[in-house]
């Protein structure tokens, strides 16, 4: 399957990419994405991530075609 | 200018880069009475982005500051301030009356401590977070049953705050992040509109990109769930 993955903000600094394309025969979650994608460093805790444009957790379920993006903490002010 | 907003009282926690166009905004829109929270002072280095303070005013209060700047737009504008760090007690103290809550702070711990209190208290909160190119605003309204909360969103574990003050921030970018929150407050006050509650609005300035997620109530939350109690 291929699913859409897009990285905001400082992540997109950090990735240096804005969005990638990742194909997988295995099934995937949100958090297996962020290890194929960052070659199995931790996902960091305050990231958010969403599927589809909705809030999703680590655990969720990604399927075909789906779009997953992550969001960087943001509490300044 | 409605009525309803005469007749409001908001409390603004942080009167830095999102609460000085936050606190502007509501006055000059006509919210009877603002309460102004931060225990800081201000400095040379907030001048760059915090709109309502200005170099005569390096030194004091913050809220006095502020309280300045506002008194001179709206001369009748009721003012509480409040110059001491947030405490649950405080602040459970100060909800009582309080129609929202805008939070305009600067880290994860104040932010959690605002949302439990807008939870318990079941006061909206609107909440907005800025920091180098990227923004957000949600607003959470406690008294709707299917409404998340603050914590919803993110675990309560150590704080990893990136401050603007560290990171650095483009002006703008909390003058347009400030300016949706007081919008997102006055139709919180008058019932009008479609409110922000259930979503978050996400705004790269870099790219200008701005997203929408849906939110939803997480029932395994600590603050919110009904299926955890408080102990």
């Amino acid at each position: 399957m291929s699913i859409d993955v897009k990285f905001f903000a400082s992540l997109r600094e950090q990735i240096g990419k804005s969005d990638i394309q990742i194909e997988s025969t295995d099934s995937l979650t949100c958090a297996k994405i962020w290890a194929q994608v960052c070659n199995n460093a931790p996902l960091p805790s305050h990231i958010l991530m969403a599927v589809n444009k909705e809030y999703a957790v680590q655990s969720a379920p990604v399927q075909d075609g789906d779009e997953v993006a992550f969001f960087p903490p943001v509490t300044g002010g | 200018m409605p009525k309803q907003l005469k007749h409001s009282k908001v409390l603004i926690v942080g009167l830095g880069g999102l609460g000085a166009p936050v606190s502007l905004y509501l006055a000059a829109a006509g919210v009877g009475h603002l309460v102004l929270v931060d225990y800081d002072h201000v400095d040379l280095s907030n001048l760059q982005r915090q709109i309502i303070h200005k170099t005569s005013h390096i030194g004091q209060e913050k809220t006095v500051s502020a309280q300045i700047k506002l008194q001179a737009l709206v001369p009748e504008l009721q003012i509480t301030r409040f110059n001491q760090r947030l405490s649950k007690t405080s602040l459970n103290n100060m909800l009582s009356d309080i129609n929202v809550v805008v939070d305009c702070s600067d880290n994860f711990m104040t932010r959690f401590a605002i949302n439990a209190a807008c939870v318990e208290n079941g006061t909206p909160l609107v909440s907005g977070a800025a920091v180098r190119w990227k923004g957000q605003v949600a607003v959470f309204l406690p008294a709707q049953k299917h409404s998340p909360c603050y914590r919803c969103l993110y675990n309560n574990t150590e704080d990893e705050t990136e401050t603007c003050s560290q990171m650095g921030i483009l002006a703008p970018l909390v003058g347009i992040i400030g300016s949706i929150q007081a919008l997102e407050v006055i139709k919180v006050l008058l019932g009008i509109g479609q409110s922000l509650c259930g979503k978050l609005l996400t705004f790269d300035a870099y790219t200008e990109t701005w997203r929408t997620l849906k939110l939803r109530k997480d029932p395994a939350c600590p603050v919110c769930s009904q299926l955890i109690t408080d102990n």
